[in-house]
């Protein structure tokens, strides 16, 4: 028995954004991943010590996980069903009847029980986003929105994914579009997300979010070193890297993808400075970067005297200038 | 980011191509494909370094009689005791007791089953201490 629901699958470099912008696309109204990450308000940074992830601490570069999906549909009036369970059965059962009538069902899953990801990949991580889109048989064909093709996953691993455990865990969670209506004018929605992600950087209620988060980490990992030694810093320093280069295309990625929006936002809102914001947002991805090869050169101890935590923490600090100041000048965009 | 810059470092992703954003040479944003890049390899390699250094200890603590099968099967499932007593349902002092040689030998055949279905392992594969022996990887 084979079921499709004729989904056309767009890689694209992160899961959530990825997974929205394709299926509304699918319904009708033609969205990239960038205008989705854009209107979903998907940019930020914060660095949550108290939160682990293999025992060292979490810092995210996005908003916190399902948010876009909120913000995007939210702002494009459509009508959402999304369930969580209990009874892992019911929850299989609940997707193939949703497939069977030809609707392609977006799921929230960890990442260490897909067995199609490689095998460096296979962390317990548990906001990987991925849109099932048809089935043959026990086997699902998925759409994973950072594969360049389609997948596919027995149905036992499904399951598990589903149902993976520990932070943030999906318990089955999955969701659909019933209604899309058409959308002609982003322009507000725009507008709209531009501000939502100037706030949340410059307006944070504590010092670890948003651009004032940036310049925290930035302190304490200048005390890194002397606080737990090279070693254990190292391993701080490369749980930065990891998660901003690897867990949903990660910071930089991010900066990128929000220049991609910007661009694309000017040809939405005939706005030339949105052009210049652009620019300067891809030249703070490029910092990102540079500070993830600094951070990795250390991490191998390969790091010239005068790249050590210092200067990758000043690295940072540049960051969050440059970031402040395009964060502050989108306020002229939308008032 | 420049298009031409794109870094095409090959290794963890075993030849799967992830999407960079990046900018072409008018300056306009285009999809481009990579299969890698190193500061990213350096950085998942040192949490792997962590993690088989974490299950070669393990092992060697099994062998000395410290810790039961168990621990060695769950840190090898990447897991920690609240995670796999999540996944298993037993409260997590019940799990940390199942770490404990004396313990786990006492645990019935149905515990055992549920244990591993959990970590994916045949009940065999999971009291199969001479196995462990022989594994010196």
């Amino acid at each position: 028995m084979t079921i499709t629901t004729n989904f056309t699958h767009h890689q694209t470099a992160h899961c959530e954004s990825g997974a929205v912008a394709n299926l509304i696309s699918h319904h009708g109204v033609k969205m990239s991943e960038a205008m989705a990450f854009g209107i979903g308000a998907g940019l930020f940074f914060g660095y949550l010590p108290f939160l682990r992830l293999n025992n060292l601490p979490l810092i995210t570069y996005r908003s916190i996980a399902g948010s876009i999906i909120k913000r995007v549909t939210k702002a494009l009036d459509i009508e959402v069903v999304s369930a969580t369970y209990r009874n892992q059965a019911k929850a299989m059962v609940e997707l193939d009847q949703l497939l069977d009538q030809g609707i392609p069902v977006g799921l929230q899953t960890g990442a260490f029980w897909l067995p199609y990801f490689p095998k460096a990949y296979r962390f317990h991580f548990n906001m990987h986003n991925l849109v099932v889109v048809g089935r043959e048989g026990n086997e699902y064909v998925i759409s994973d929105p950072v594969f360049p093709e389609l997948v596919r996953c027995d149905r036992h691993s499904l399951m598990k994914a589903r149902f993976a455990k520990g932070t943030m865990s999906p318990k089955g969670k999955m969701y659909y579009f019933k209604d899309v209506p058409p959308c002609d004018d982003f322009a507000p929605l725009i507008l709209k997300g531009i501000e939502s992600v100037s706030n949340a950087m410059l307006k944070t209620p504590i010092p670890i979010l948003g651009v004032r988060g940036i310049r925290f980490l930035a302190n304490r990992m200048e005390k890194w070193p002397r606080k737990f030694g090279l070693q254990r810093a190292n391993l701080h320093l490369g749980q930065v890297v990891r998660m901003q280069e690897e867990i949903g295309t990660g910071g930089a990625g991010f900066r990128f993808i929000y220049a991609a929006f910007l661009q694309e936002a000017a040809n939405h809102c005939h706005h030339d400075e949105l052009l210049a914001l652009s620019a300067r947002m891809t030249e703070v991805g490029d910092h990102w970067r540079h500070f993830a090869v600094l951070a990795a050169r250390n991490c191998k101890g390969r790091a010239e005297a005068d790249e050590g935590y210092p200067a990758i923490a000043d690295k940072l600090r540049q960051c969050a200038q440059l970031e402040e100041s395009i964060y502050l000048d989108f306020r002229s965009l939308y008032s | 980011m420049l298009e031409k810059d794109v870094p095409q470092d090959d290794g963890m992703a075993e030849g799967l191509e992830s999407v960079c954003y990046a900018v072409d040479e008018k300056g306009d944003y285009v999809l481009v494909p990579s299969v890698g890049w190193d500061a990213k390899q350096v950085a998942n390699d040192q949490a792997w370094d962590l993690i088989n250094e974490e299950i070669e200890n393990v092992r060697q603590q099994v062998l000395l009689g410290k810790k039961s099968i168990l621990a060695y099967h769950m840190v090898k499932k990447l897991m920690d005791i609240s995670l796999l007593a999540e996944y298993v349902g037993f409260s997590r002092l019940k799990v940390w007791l199942h770490t404990k040689p004396g313990f786990f030998a006492r645990t019935s055949a149905n515990v055992r089953q549920r244990y591993a279905q959990v970590l994916e392992i045949s009940v065999e594969e999971l009291t199969d201490l001479a196995q462990l022996e022989s594994n010196t990887k």
